[in-house]
This record gives C-alpha cells, structure tokens and sequence, in this order.
C-alpha cells in the first residue's frame, strides 16, 4: 500500500514514542512543474529510515541526509532544490521545478 | 515539532476534524489550530480560508513568513449496493487513496467474498450508516436503483452534508426519486446536490467503465470544485 500522509504522520509519532531521532520534512513552496504539491510530508529516522515524499525521488537522498543534521543539531532548515541549482547533475528536479523543503526534528 | 503538537494532528485527524499547523518560518515557532478554534486565531482569515480549501500553503503572517499545514480528515467513500458496479469500484477508489465501504442488506450481494479486503456492512443503510458516520469529507454513491435501499441513504447523504452524493439510474429513475425526496421534504437545491445519472459522462459501458466514472467525478468534486469555493 502506498503511504499516504495519514501514515506519515502516525510513523513519525510512534518513531518519537519509540525512542528515534525524528525529522520531518515538508514541502513549503513549489515553483513550475513540481513532482509533488506544497504540504506532502518525508519522516526520516537517525537511521536513515523514511516514509512519505517531497518530489518523485529526485531529492529524497538529499534531504533524508539533511535531515540527519538536522536529527543531531535540533534546527531547523529550508532546503531549496531547483535545475538551477549548481548540485543539479546530483540532486536536480528532471521536470525543470522548482520546491522548497522545510525540514524540522520532532523534540519529544 | 513538538511531539505534542504531532499528537494534536494525529488525534484530530483519527476524530475527522480538520486542524492546521502554523508554522514561522524565520523562528521555527508553532501552534496547532483546531477547526472549532479557528476563529478566535489572530490569523483567523488565513486560516479558515486554508481550511475550506484544504490545502497547505505559505502565509504572511506579522511581516514573517509562515507555512500553514493542513490536515483535514480523509475521504472516505460510502457505497451502498453490493453491485457489479462496486466490485470494480472499491479497488479503484482504495488505490487512489481512498477508504471505501460497502453497505447493503442483501446478503448474497454483500459478501466478503465478493469484495476482498474492504469493509462490507450486510445491513440496512439506516443501521450501518450511523455507525459508519457520513461527514462534509465523505462522498456517498447509491448504486442499487432499489428505492428501498438508496431511499433511506441518500436521506441521511443529505442530511449529513457530505461533499459528493451519486445516484445510479436512468433519467427516468431520478425524476421518480426527485418526486419521491420532494415528498419527503428536500427542496430543490438539497436535490440538486446529487450527481445523477451518476458519474462523468464518458460514455462508459462497463461496470468498470461506470466505476472510473464514479471515482473521476468525486475526485473533481473534491479536487476543483472545493478550490474554486475557497
């Protein structure tokens, strides 16, 4: 079943409750052709575990490795992704969007 | 996040209210807005218009950029008619993303059997529905043309405002079911409210055919019509 942000939210609860470093990552503002709209949700654990998405898997290795910085220091961070991007090669959208990602740990 | 704010969307979600996250972006500061609340909220504007369209967005909120993240209760389908139609539909409608039930009291037609992996409820509408609770996030499709059984459902349909009411049946059918609502006290514009013939008119033929129609209308009715009110 493909998790829906139901689930995501629920995972990142019980991931806290169960003792997980958790961050969470949302999609704040997309610009042209973006793979998913603004408020679809990415948990990711300190293990590197996740759920949901932010784009159709151009940028989740990105941002699931943000996030782990994010997990160990406790800040938030507005992550910005785009073709003009000069990591593009690496984590560009191929759609030629352009998303912004809010990513924010989960204090217990 | 707070893990108690977490808590708060995921308690209110479970419960079918709708709830909003504001969050400033420049200072990471958070509350959670529930429905009932949302009017007494200093961005009482911003975020109830967020609600009736119910989509997350950024706001400017005191000169400072914020990000309102709304969650409102998932769509549930409710059919009643264990049919063709709905056999063809249920998986459909689940793979959207959607939970969908199916409701009728005959039981030959509403077996589990027949519908693998989704609720079935072999009762009448006026037993099952009230437990299966209809809301402004529920579509409801009748698809017996049976007025005994859609009859009683598209009362409580209409009585409990949900977003989307479909009614299968010939033009014929429906004028005789708008007689009949009439009598039993909805005015036109209630009437009004229901999709019949039901589903988008692509010509569809097959119970599947019908089934892609069905889901398609209910996800423009959610999609565009309720972002145009907003």
């Amino acid at each position: 079943m493909i998790a829906n942000d139901d689930d995501i939210l629920r995972q990142a609860e019980a991931w806290t409750r169960a003792g997980r470093g958790v961050a969470l990552a949302t999609v704040v503002e997309t610009w042209g052709s973006a793979p998913r709209p603004v408020g679809s949700h990415l948990v990711i654990d300190g293990e590197g575990d996740f759920l949901g998405s932010v784009s159709g898997g151009c940028v989740e290795g990105a941002v699931i490795s943000e996030a782990l910085d994010v997990i160990a220091g406790g800040e938030p961070k507005m992550l910005e992704f785009g073709v003009a991007d000069d990591t593009a090669w690496r984590v560009g959208l191929s759609c030629g969007g352009r998303i912004k990602v809010y990513v924010e740990r989960i204090d217990a | 996040m707070k893990l108690e704010h977490l808590a708060i969307l995921n308690e209110e979600r479970a419960a079918r209210r709708a709830v909003v996250l504001v969050t400033d972006l420049e200072t990471g500061a958070q509350r959670v807005v529930r429905e009932a609340q949302a009017d007494s909220d200093p961005a009482a504007e911003l975020i109830e218009a967020r609600l009736r369209s119910g989509k997350s967005g950024p706001a400017e909120i005191e000169g400072r950029a914020h990000f309102l993240t709304v969650q409102t209760p998932p769509v549930k389908i409710v059919v009643v008619g264990a049919v063709h139609i709905s056999q063809a539909f249920a998986p459909m409608a689940k793979l959207a993303g959607f939970d969908c039930v199916i409701v009728d009291p005959r039981t030959a037609f509403a077996s589990p059997e027949r519908f693998p992996g989704v609720p079935v409820f072999a009762e009448w509408p006026d037993e099952a529905l009230p437990r299966i609770g209809l809301d402004g996030y529920t579509a409801f499709v009748a698809l017996t043309h049976d007025p005994k059984i859609d009859d009683p459902a598209l009362d409580a349909a209409l009585r409990a405002g949900c977003f989307y009411i479909g009614a299968l049946g010939s033009k014929k059918t429906h004028a005789r079911r708008v007689e009949r609502l009439t009598d039993a006290g909805f005015t036109e514009a209630d009437i009004a409210r229901i999709h019949a013939p039901v589903g988008l008119d692509i010509g569809a033929v097959s119970p599947a055919e019908i089934g892609v129609a069905i889901l398609a209308e209910i996800i423009g009715v959610l999609r565009r019509e309720r972002r145009r009110r907003a």
